[in-house]
């Protein structure tokens, strides 16, 4: 029996919101193994993708059940909408969680054949990177459960100061590359690490806009300038 | 709801028929609230809403079909081209050759196919015969039937499907030259196929004469016209363009009604 467009969307919602908080799980891990460099977290991180992308690709089967059963319009029209763009943008930023994990295992692997046992320095901006980038992800979902829309402006404000850390990051990483230059093996993955957080948030933003446009109907992408 | 209609008119560039402050009585039952909204000129305008809200009686003021129910008792004014249409100088005979209208269930008269798409030329004079010949073509053409008939031009209208039938009387409508074609759910007796070709057709006409139409399905509104009028209970809630109404609703129970939520 065909469900109702209402039970439908409902359902639809608490997919998404099951495949948000597995991505947000993998981002968290994912930092925790930068943090540690622990090979199991990283580990932990790539075997999650695979969940990651059999979910994504139920939710977008589940839109497009919805599109062609129920020709939605308005609110629901836009759910669908902006559930569809805002799932491609989850698996993209698990899909950026495992390339940080893979740059931990990368980064242990090159200790382990120049045998080094130096510490890695990461800049100190990384903290305020991997803080902001785990809020951003996590306001998007609250804006998305609660359907707060003042929350998705603050994501993207937010989303101003993981570029300024991460062109911070870059000018750091310059002067420990002249400073130390027994760390500059590494430093194209530590580099790497930042622009991946970078991207998370940038995913992030994109997705606070899509949840606006799913609460107020405007598009307000290529519109402002927060 | 009652007290919620106080929508601004909406600025329409090129309108055709300003309604302003009309209530329609049938006899002490108020069916139709101080409505207020301009028809644009040569564009589709759907009217949708649920079973009683008004619209079909709201479009049988525009070509004053309600003057034949004893009971109903209209204020307020239509002007159509700046002439108010219940003014007593009004002739409505000619108010109708400018107003054509297609109801739900077609209704071709037992004539020729031919006889049916002149009949309005011929009660308004007309007997040229290449004159009715050309008429008859050009309004076949122009409602996508002239393929299907042509070879039995002759032969009854009553032995077309029905799609072809209300086609006909969508010739019909158009063959006497109307500024406004009223369509009173012209697609809800018709199949799938049927329903595209009059919505095809519509999508035709559109820009070359105003088409009102009243439908109870939601998608056809969103395919066809370019604004859409929501009535609940006799009142206008929302008038605005299609793809606004249908994307984002301004008032509460237009998303509610559009989205299923009630009606």
């Amino acid at each position: 029996m065909t469900e109702d467009i209402q039970s439908s969307i409902e359902g639809l919602k608490q997919h998404m919101i099951f495949l948000g908080t597995v991505v947000e799980e993998s981002v968290t891990t994912a930092i925790k193994a930068v943090r540690t460099l622990d090979n199991e977290l990283a580990e932990k991180v790539l075997d999650g993708d695979k969940k990651i992308n059999s979910l994504e690709v139920n939710v977008e089967e589940l839109c497009l059940k919805i599109l062609a059963l129920h020709q939605p319009v308005a609110s629901d029209l836009r759910f669908v909408i902006t559930v569809l763009k805002m799932n491609t943008d989850f698996e993209r930023i698990g899909d950026l969680a495992c390339k940080i994990a893979d740059k931990v295992l990368l980064v242990n692997r090159t200790r382990q054949a120049l045998g080094s046992s130096s510490p890695i320095i990461m800049p100190s901006e990384f903290d305020e990177m991997f803080e902001t980038t785990q809020n951003m992800f996590s306001f998007c979902l609250d804006a998305f459960v609660r359907e707060d829309s003042d929350l998705c402006y603050k994501v993207c404000v937010m989303d101003n100061l993981v570029d300024e850390a991460k062109r911070a990051i870059r000018i750091d990483l310059e002067e420990i590359s002249k400073n130390k230059p027994e760390l500059q093996p590494y430093l194209p993955m530590i580099l790497s690490v930042a622009r991946g957080l970078e991207r998370i948030s940038d995913h992030a933003a994109h997705i606070a806009e899509d949840i606006i446009y799913m609460l107020q109907g405007r598009i307000i992408r290529h519109e402002i300038s927060i | 709801m009652k007290n919620d209609n106080r929508n601004p008119i909406i600025a329409i560039e090129d309108s055709i028929v300003q309604v302003r402050d009309l209530n329609l009585f049938y006899g002490t039952s108020q069916a139709l609230f101080n409505l207020n909204f301009d028809i644009p000129r040569n564009k589709v305008t759907a009217l949708i809403g649920p079973s009683g809200c008004g619209k079909s009686t709201f479009i049988r003021c525009i070509n004053r079909m309600n003057d034949l129910v004893a009971c109903v008792n209209i204020n307020g004014s239509i002007q159509l081209d700046q002439q108010d249409i219940f003014d007593k100088s009004v002739d409505v005979i000619d108010l109708r050759r400018k107003i054509g209208m297609v109801f739900q269930k077609s209704n071709p008269f037992p004539k020729s196919i031919y006889e049916n798409v002149i009949y309005g030329l011929r009660i308004g004079g007309v007997t040229e015969k290449p004159v009715l010949e050309e008429a008859a073509e050009l309004s076949l053409k122009r409602s996508a039937l002239w393929d299907e008939v042509k070879d039995r031009l002759h032969q009854s209208a009553m032995g077309l499907s029905g799609g072809q039938m209300q086609r006909l009387c969508i010739a019909r409508a158009i063959a006497v030259s109307p500024e406004i074609i009223l369509m009173d759910e012209p697609c809800s007796a018709l199949d799938p196929r049927s329903t595209a070709h009059i919505e095809e057709l519509i999508r035709e006409l559109n820009g070359e004469y105003t088409i009102i139409i009243v439908t109870h399905n939601m998608q056809q509104a969103s395919r066809v016209s370019d604004f859409t009028a929501f009535l609940y209970e006799g009142e206008l809630i929302e008038f605005g363009k299609t793809t606004d109404l249908f994307t984002v609703p301004v008032k509460k129970a237009t998303e509610d009604y559009i989205t299923g939520r009630f009606g």
